[in-house]
């Protein structure tokens, strides 16, 4: 009944200089929990702090200290799994990744190679009304985020940061099913969506919060569907790994490059290297950041200080129990319950604030009404203040006010949209404020026929072509809508001056 | 009291109780004989205002008559636990000049039973040695003799048991990754106790092998090791791996009734060149655990062999990764840098001039089995023989064994530098007590001879895990029929 119907999209196409190529990308987003604890220590992540002020004596790798597992990270990233449909994997553990780095305290980062807590799952990412892809998850683990390095305050010396040294991440891992870079950056959309659904994720990329890697191989129109028969990788190009990138728009260009540089460079009659790039994005191209012979030998191994982590399937249960409605039901119930169009469910379904404000709006009212008001009038009225809808002047009860007094016809839609832009910088009970104000509808005949009637008298020669074209009656309504200040109910006038022009 | 420093924590307990004796009378003589006994390296901090501090806290408590066990008992502290303010280098110059703002878990809980920090006491470096000789500090020196002949003490809680046998403090905390409380007990002629795995709180204690170290009491007999061992245990919400299990009364587990009891004594302990007298030790230990009632039987732990191999690819992988912190940028050493050195210079010469040879060897080694391509054939293989070791155990735990009798070491102690060229040699030395390590069981070494030298001998008993009240109350068995009294002739 919910499930939506779609058809996957076109892969993108890229004319080399001699074939068509088809893009192949996978992704590795890094989401940070949305807690105020670390994963292993008590300090806070609050952001912006003071720089290594949110610093535990285990997150400075202090002798002797050990991680104790934040819980509610746990919880957050069994949350996750469960939005994107994802097996839970009640054992799961947590390995070391030893690299060498100053911001990097411990000489090891805590993950979770082997045994991920996230299995298998999927997210449906949506291009346009009916046309989705389906992107497998492979899985989700969670491990520890790095310090910040700086490297331009001082011309002799590095400083560290370790603030954000220990704050939980989720990985969420996709299987190589995205076909272009819209559809990457529409895929880190929807999974962003979904988290801030969920509460497990800000999704703030501005800060860092989501980032992704992104893995970008190029093939022959084919090739990709003898991959998906097979699963059988060498039906795929060499990939590269564009690292840590943290806005939608630099995603699609790093792809997009990254596409076209190694198509060149094939058909040039070189190959590609696998190895991990960097997006510049002052240049608008990728480089090396180090080739597979460079690459770290991470020696991951078990972490002797943790316990594997052990859940209960009754606790995952309760978890799944409290899930809210997710942005797919959310939408298609919307078209369904509104009968809005999935465009406009879309929009209002972006994230999980417009979408309550909508329904607030839109109990016990007309949907569609509710929902040309709340897309037209009020984001646009937010976008042009650079606001959220969190940040909204007009309360979803302030603008239910005013489609009570549109519904009921004391004013007309003109004017419903001035009362609109007065609750907006004034603010205040709508009813109240049409009251005050004398914007109420005229619906008195008399008074309407009264102003028709002048109106008609004082132009003798419009009488006359309206008589012969009567489309020209549009222009007395008019006039007489701004004699009455536009309080006049249109229907009487247009009925009234039909009337009276006799047409 | 002339001998004050000669008493066991249970002696002087009573002592205290009743008055003889104050915790600051108690701990002056202990301090007296550290200041005294320079010649054997143990204490390499010392503490003695914060001693007499305690002390006097602690009388107050004994006065107030609510004072625990270990209330007023003067102690040393391994410099592997990190304690407040207090330097702790773990024997390294790494770390020099490192002063934690922070308690260690265990070393709290003896201030908070009572008991008195003299100072902190030598080891090998990051308890990586079996003698002691890779301390920054130079090496402790066992205060039993041969002859003229300076002995090592054992390692790597060398300075622990060379200052309990030579009565600098009545007890001493020790640590345990691979027989490093043992070990250092039987060539010193005290009481050692690794306690199972996850029995005391790992928080604070500067780690070297995270999945087999623990720590555990160093004492002059079996009851103080189960006095201390009272105050040291116990859950730690700080530690993942501590166990949240309630901690027995030890010492009144002391029955001395080990009757019905059986006891294993394993054939593949009995290796070639084992010395005539380590062999007729364990005869002697088999005999009087028998006299005393128990049962004894011939037991098989058949990879028992594979576990020296095992223990050294596993505890050299994890320090590997454990040491990878010690990197001259937040505390410790750092090397002085020259014009344009970047960041991988000064990792590369802060951690060659931090760490000495053996540390650097078992970074190497850890570094080696854990990289792509060696993972499989070293840290995962030896793994699985970790597993079939443990699996030895729990199926002579199954068959009725209620403790396995072993010798504690394949000899006495030995002469300072003679392991130095030879690694492999060293490393023989915890061939009896890595499996223990590695199955995370508890074990004992006691004292219970000497040797043709006049040097002490152990014997090991290695318990059911949880199960250090029964383990202890064997070892006092065996610490009553064997009658160990000698104590080394002061010569320091």
């Amino acid at each position: 009944m919910l499930d939506l119907t779609y058809e996957p999209p076109k892969p993108k196409v890229i004319q080399g200089a001699k074939h068509d190529w088809e893009l192949v990308i996978g992704l590795e987003v890094h989401a940070q929990v949305a807690s105020k604890a670390k994963l292993f220590s008590g300090a806070s992540t609050q952001f912006g702090a003071e720089p290594n002020s949110n610093v535990a004596f285990v997150d400075a790798a202090m002798p002797g200290m050990l991680p104790v597992i934040n819980e509610f990270c746990v919880e957050q990233a069994v949350r996750t799994g469960l939005g994107l449909k994802a097996s839970i994997n009640l054992r799961s553990a947590f390995d070391r990744k030893n690299y060498f780095y100053p911001d990097l305290p411990q000489g090891y980062q805590i993950s979770q190679l082997y045994h991920p807590i996230v299995g298998e799952g999927e997210v449906l990412v949506d291009m346009a009304p009916g046309i989705a892809r389906l992107v497998r998850i492979e899985r989700i683990h969670i491990e520890q985020d790095a310090g910040k390095s700086i490297h331009d305050m001082d011309p002799n010396m590095s400083f560290v940061d370790l603030n954000r040294t220990g704050v939980a991440l989720m990985e969420i891992v996709s299987r190589p099913d995205i076909r272009g870079p819209e559809e990457a950056a529409a895929y880190v959309v929807k999974l962003r969506q979904i988290m801030r659904y969920l509460g497990t994720c800000d999704g703030n990329m501005q800060n860092g919060n989501l980032r992704a890697d992104v893995n970008v191989s190029v093939c022959r129109p084919g090739d990709y569907e003898r991959y998906q028969e097979t699963q059988d990788f060498s039906h795929l190009g060499t990939r590269c790994e564009i690292k840590n990138m943290n806005s939608m728009r630099f995603i699609q260009a790093a792809i997009e490059y990254e596409a076209r540089r190694q198509i060149a460079l094939i058909e040039d009659g070189k190959e590609v290297v696998q190895e991990t790039r960097l997006y510049d994005p002052d240049k608008g191209e990728t480089r090396s950041m180090r080739s597979k012979e460079e690459a770290h030998d991470y020696r991951y191994f078990p972490c002797p200080d943790l316990l594997p982590l052990e859940i209960e399937q009754a606790w995952v249960d309760d978890i799944a129990a409290s899930l809210p409605e997710l942005p797919d039901e959310k939408r298609a119930r919307f078209v369904l319950d509104y009968g809005m169009t999935e465009y406009d469910a879309s929009v209002l379904t972006a994230d999980v604030e417009s979408a309550m404000f909508f329904e607030n709006v839109a109990r016990g009212r007309d949907g569609k009404t509710a929902a040309n008001w709340v897309i037209n009038e009020l984001f646009g009225r937010l976008k042009k203040d650079d606001l959220g809808i969190s940040e909204s002047p007009v309360s979803a009860a302030q603008l239910g006010a005013i489609l009570d007094l549109l519904g009921r016809d004391e004013i007309s839609g003109k004017i419903a949209k001035d009362l609109f832009e007065i609750v907006w910088t004034e603010g205040g009970d709508p009813a109240q404020i049409v009251e005050d104000r004398g914007m109420k509808q005229v619906t008195d005949t008399g008074a309407i026929e009264a102003a028709v009637d002048e109106v008609i008298a004082a132009n003798p020669g419009q009488v006359e072509k309206a008589k012969a074209n009567p489309k020209l009656a549009g222009w007395f309504v008019g006039q007489v809508m701004k004699a009455t200040g536009g309080k006049a109910n249109p229907k009487a006038v247009n009925d009234l001056v039909a009337a009276k022009l006799g047409l | 009291m002339s001998d004050l420093t000669k008493l066991t924590i249970a002696g002087a307990r009573d002592a205290l109780r009743k008055g003889d004796t104050t915790a600051t009378e108690l701990t002056q003589a202990c301090l007296d004989a550290i200041e005294g006994a320079g010649a054997l390296n143990a204490f390499v901090h010392k503490t003695p205002e914060i001693a007499l501090e305690r002390a006097k806290a602690a009388d107050a408590r004994i006065k107030a008559g609510d004072a625990p066990a270990m209330c007023g008992i003067p102690v040393g502290i391994k410099d592997l636990f990190c304690t407040r303010g207090v330097d702790s280098q773990a024997a390294s110059r790494i770390l020099q000049g490192f002063k934690p703002e922070y308690e260690s878990t265990v070393s709290q809980k003896l201030v908070d039973a009572g008991s008195i920090m003299l100072g902190k006491l030598n080891m090998d470096e990051f308890a990586m040695g079996s003698s002691n000789e890779t301390s920054v500090y130079g090496n402790a020196v066992n205060p039993w003799k041969s002859g003229d002949t300076d002995l090592t003490p054992g390692g790597s809680s060398g300075g622990s048991a060379a200052a309990v046998a030579a009565d600098l403090c009545l007890a001493a905390t020790g640590t345990d990754t691979g027989g490093s409380i043992r070990q250092p007990a039987a060539f010193t002629g005290i009481v050692g106790l690794k306690p199972t795995y996850g029995r005391c709180s790992r928080w604070g204690i500067v780690a070297f092998a995270s999945s087999l170290d623990q720590a555990g009491p160093m004492t002059k007999t079996v009851r103080d090791a189960a006095i201390m061992m009272q105050a040291m245990a116990g859950h730690d919400p700080k530690d993942s791996t501590s166990a949240d299990l309630a901690v027995p009364d030890f010492e009144a587990m002391l029955t001395g009734d080990i009757r019905g009891k059986t006891i294993g004594i394993p054939r593949e302990y009995r290796m070639d060149g084992m010395p005539a007298e380590i062999e007729s030790l364990w005869a002697e230990g088999r005999k009087m655990l028998e006299d005393a009632g128990a049962k004894i039987v011939d037991i098989s732990l058949p990879h028992t062999k594979y576990a020296l191999p095992a223990y050294y690819v596993i505890a050299p992988a994890e320090a590997s990764s454990n040491l990878a912190r010690y990197d001259g940028v937040r505390y410790g050493h750092r090397a002085k840098l020259a014009q344009g050195d970047g960041i991988t210079d000064m990792y590369e010469k802060t951690r060659a001039e931090g760490f000495g040879p053996e540390v650097q060897r078992r970074v190497m080694v850890g570094t080696y089995v854990l990289s792509a391509g060696f993972y499989d054939a070293y840290y995962n293989r030896a793994r699985k023989v970790r597993a079939l070791i443990k699996k030895d155990f729990d199926d002579a735990f199954a068959s009725g064994v209620d403790a396995i009798l072993t010798p504690a070491t394949p000899s006495a102690a030995f002469p300072l530098g003679q392991t130095h060229d030879d690694p492999v040699q060293m490393y023989l030395n915890d061939v009896f007590t890595v499996t223990v390590n590695l199955a995370g069981l508890p074990g004992i070494s006691v004292p219970t001879g000497l040797d043709s030298q006049g040097l002490p001998l152990g014997l090991q008993l290695i318990g059911r895990p949880w199960e250090e009240g029964d383990l202890l109350n064997t070892a006092h068995v065996l610490e009553s029929a064997a009658g160990f009294v000698a104590k080394p002739g002061k010569w320091w």
